[in-house]
């Protein structure tokens, strides 16, 4: 029986991936450096229970810029990855838009924010420019698979413009919009966190209050933030949508002016490897290479993916542990309920602002960031799988209990487990690699060094290196998937 | 045109072949029944003469090609989208044109569809869906017909009445059919297909049921 349950290749390779995590624990560094963390996380908590809504003006301030930049930020990206989608075939457009979408929003901030400066351009373009490229790829699929026999029936010599509007369109139509505004969410959580790197949104609020200990103060930003992405379907109306995305580019705020001359030096002189700009030529080049890589790259890397790995396992078991939560066929509507709500925070709070909370108080090491990763991430797994064993029909004298969870539910939902895991495979290095700048020695926290130093030419190079390192996590994430014939729908 | 001549028809389908060598002469005027078992090869056919007369002829596909999210009368309307500008068709896809509202109710109201014209076709059953299919070939009016079992999901006086607009709309028609009777009575020729080979080409008026019969 065992024998027969090991060779099983899902099971086989949910276990490789449980034996590479055991190994990493063994180099990870996890601890608790905090003096006292558990008043830290008991004042914090009784902050969540006082929330001061009233404390400064600035938190509704933030709210609305908060949502100004995502509504900017989605429409534009979808503006410019559904006209990537109409040409993905392109294998140029394919590897751009997977380019593009490997370096993450707070990376492609950091880069605006050199040459833009607190312009609001920065925070829209660093929104818009990663969507674009999910957009494209999630936009083409969708496209893909419109039914092709109402194209074959026109008449021939109808125009392309027609015959996409006519054929394509309506039948994508209803996933576009979908997909649209479920990034829409996406969008606000990013345009939360851009405020950590200065921009006028959340993030940056919740930076303040945090480092003065006002933590009734975080605590109502953080409740208002719930409350704005759990009343979306309330407010994200198709009729108020085009007052939204027209309004919306009025309340960025002003920033600051953008200096073009900042701008021609960047792309001049900012960016140019150091040695070339010296004027030592390609012989000046290679040592330096060498020593970013040696130094930089390889400890960040190695950071980056046993962190991954670990928070990668860890998300697993907390959503296969979290699930029945929420699954009809245990507990009481009440247990459902608060499940549910439990579940939403987990999902609706950025990873970036869960690890950064938990940074606060446990200290740093990547023990908060693993926690972080495996709750937000396992909130959103654990949802859909939870969700999924709804739909399934238990004959009625099924099991009960733990026999119905590991009998009945667990092998029936557990290829769609490991697809939505591998899914985010992917998402998770990519926010690991950020986590970094919260001062965890991942790639971000290279990257986040050289940009203080003003070595933006080291940070260009890191950020490519943690770009192609992403696109290989999930060309090896679809490889697997593909391989064990898991199949799912796009999540962020 | 609407007399053809087609030879040297064939298809294989997973290095199997289906179809022919085969090789068939339309007459202008012709009203050729395909009939044979299911899997003899009337789809494929149909689909092989669609290929080589494309520009000049109203296609009814077995899965009838509609677009599920527009409404009856944009899936009609797509049967003369060439005739207009891109603007026009654009236009017409947010507010449709008086004039071809009108045409397209009358169009409709021949097939007892008028009251779904703003439907969507996917609310639509399976013998609305076709009659759906039959008006946009119907509006589409090129001077050959192809269709594919086309009255398959209609009940009889509605199937009748469909044949017959199809015989007086079209000068010249190929239709797949597995009912017999209906082969008859609203075709001149006969051609009955069998392991994807013309099994069988005659006049109607020369046959009668139990000569088809033999195909089966």
């Amino acid at each position: 029986m065992a024998r027969f349950m090991f060779s099983s290749p899902t099971v086989r390779t949910s276990l490789i991936f449980l034996a590479i995590a055991l190994v990493g624990l063994l180099f990870a560094d996890i601890a608790i450096t905090a003096s006292n963390p558990w008043r830290d996380l008991g004042n914090f908590f009784l902050g969540i229970v006082t929330p001061n809504f009233f404390s400064s003006e600035g938190l509704m301030t933030a709210l609305l810029r908060t949502v100004a930049f995502a509504f900017v930020g989605v429409a534009l990206g979808s503006i410019c990855g559904f006209l990537l989608a109409l040409v993905y075939k392109s294998l140029p457009v394919r590897i751009f838009s997977a380019f593009i979408r490997a370096i993450h929003e707070l990376f492609w901030a950091l880069i605006f924010l050199q040459f833009f400066g607190f312009h609001p351009l920065t925070g829209v373009l660093a929104i818009a420019i990663p969507y674009a490229g999910i957009f494209a790829k999630v936009y083409s699929e969708i496209l893909e698979e419109a039914d092709p026999e109402p194209g074959r029936v026109l008449p021939p010599g109808t125009g392309n413009i027609t015959a996409f509007l006519y054929t394509r369109i309506p039948d994508c139509w209803v996933k576009i919009r979908t997909y649209t505004s479920y990034r829409l969410e996406c969008g606000l959580r990013s345009s939360a966190i851009l405020g950590f790197v200065g921009l006028p949104t959340l993030g940056f609020y919740l930076d303040a209050s945090f480092s003065q200990g006002l933590y009734s103060d975080a605590g109502a930003m953080l409740i208002l933030f719930y409350v704005l992405v759990a009343t979306m379907p309330l407010w994200v109306r198709p009729k108020l949508l085009p007052v939204y995305v027209l309004g919306a580019p009025f309340f960025l705020g002003e920033g600051l002016p953008i200096v073009w001359g900042n701008v021609e030096r960047f792309f001049t002189e900012d960016i140019v490897p150091a040695p070339l700009r010296n004027g030592e030529g390609l012989t000046g080049l290679m040592p330096w290479l060498n020593d970013l890589m040696i130094n930089e790259a390889m400890p960040g890397i190695w950071n980056t993916i046993v962190l991954t790995q670990i928070a990668l396992v860890a998300t697993g078991i907390l959503s296969l542990l979290a699930f029945p939560l929420i699954s009809s066929h245990f507990g009481g509507p009440l247990r459902r309920n608060a499940g549910n709500v439990a579940m939403v925070i987990a999902r609706s709070t950025p990873e970036y602002i869960l690890a950064y909370i938990l940074l606060q108080l446990w200290g740093p090491s990547m023990l908060p960031a693993v926690v972080a990763l495996a709750l937000h991430n396992g909130g959103i797994i654990g949802h859909l799988i939870g969700r999924q064993t709804n739909s399934i029909k238990l004959r009625a004298d099924a099991a009960t209990g733990f026999n119905r969870y590991s009998w009945e539910l667990v092998p029936r939902v557990y290829r769609s487990f490991l697809a939505f895991l591998f899914y985010r495979w992917e998402i998770i290095m990519r926010e690991t690699a950020i986590l970094g700048i919260l001062g965890i020695y991942t790639l971000g926290f290279y990257v986040d060094s050289a940009i203080q130093n003003i070595r933006f030419d080291r940070a260009m190079v890191l950020i490519l290196v943690t770009a192609l390192l992403n696109i290989g996590v999930d060309t090896l994430g679809r490889y697997i998937r593909r391989k064990l014939a898991l199949q799912t729908m796009p999540t962020c | 045109m609407s007399g053809f001549d087609l030879s040297g028809l064939t298809a294989s389908f997973s290095g199997k072949r289906v179809i022919g060598p085969l090789s068939l002469n339309v007459n202008p005027g012709d009203k050729i029944a395909l009939v044979g078992k299911s899997g003899a090869g009337k789809s494929t056919l149909i689909r092989l003469i669609h290929e080589r007369v494309d520009r000049d002829s109203s296609l009814i596909p077995q899965d009838l090609g509609l677009v599920n999210a527009l409404s009856v009368f944009h899936n009609v309307f797509m049967g003369q989208l060439d005739k207009h500008s891109t603007w026009y068709n654009t236009m017409t896809l947010a507010r449709p044109f008086a004039k071809d509202r009108a045409e397209v109710h009358t169009l409709l109201q021949s097939l007892g569809m008028t009251e779904k014209l703003w439907a969507p076709t996917a609310s639509l059953s399976g013998g609305q869906r076709q009659r759906v299919a039959i008006a946009r070939a119907l509006y589409r009016n090129a001077p050959v017909l192809l269709a594919d079992e086309p009255v398959s999901a209609l009940d009889g006086p509605m199937a009748n009445s469909v044949m017959t607009d199809l015989r007086d709309r079209f000068s010249t028609s190929i239709i797949a059919l597995h009912d017999v009777e209906l082969a008859l009575n609203y075709c001149t020729r006969i051609v009955g297909i069998q392991d994807g080979h013309i099994a069988l080409d005659q006049p109607s008026e020369n046959l009668v049921a139990s000569d088809i019969m033999s195909l089966y």
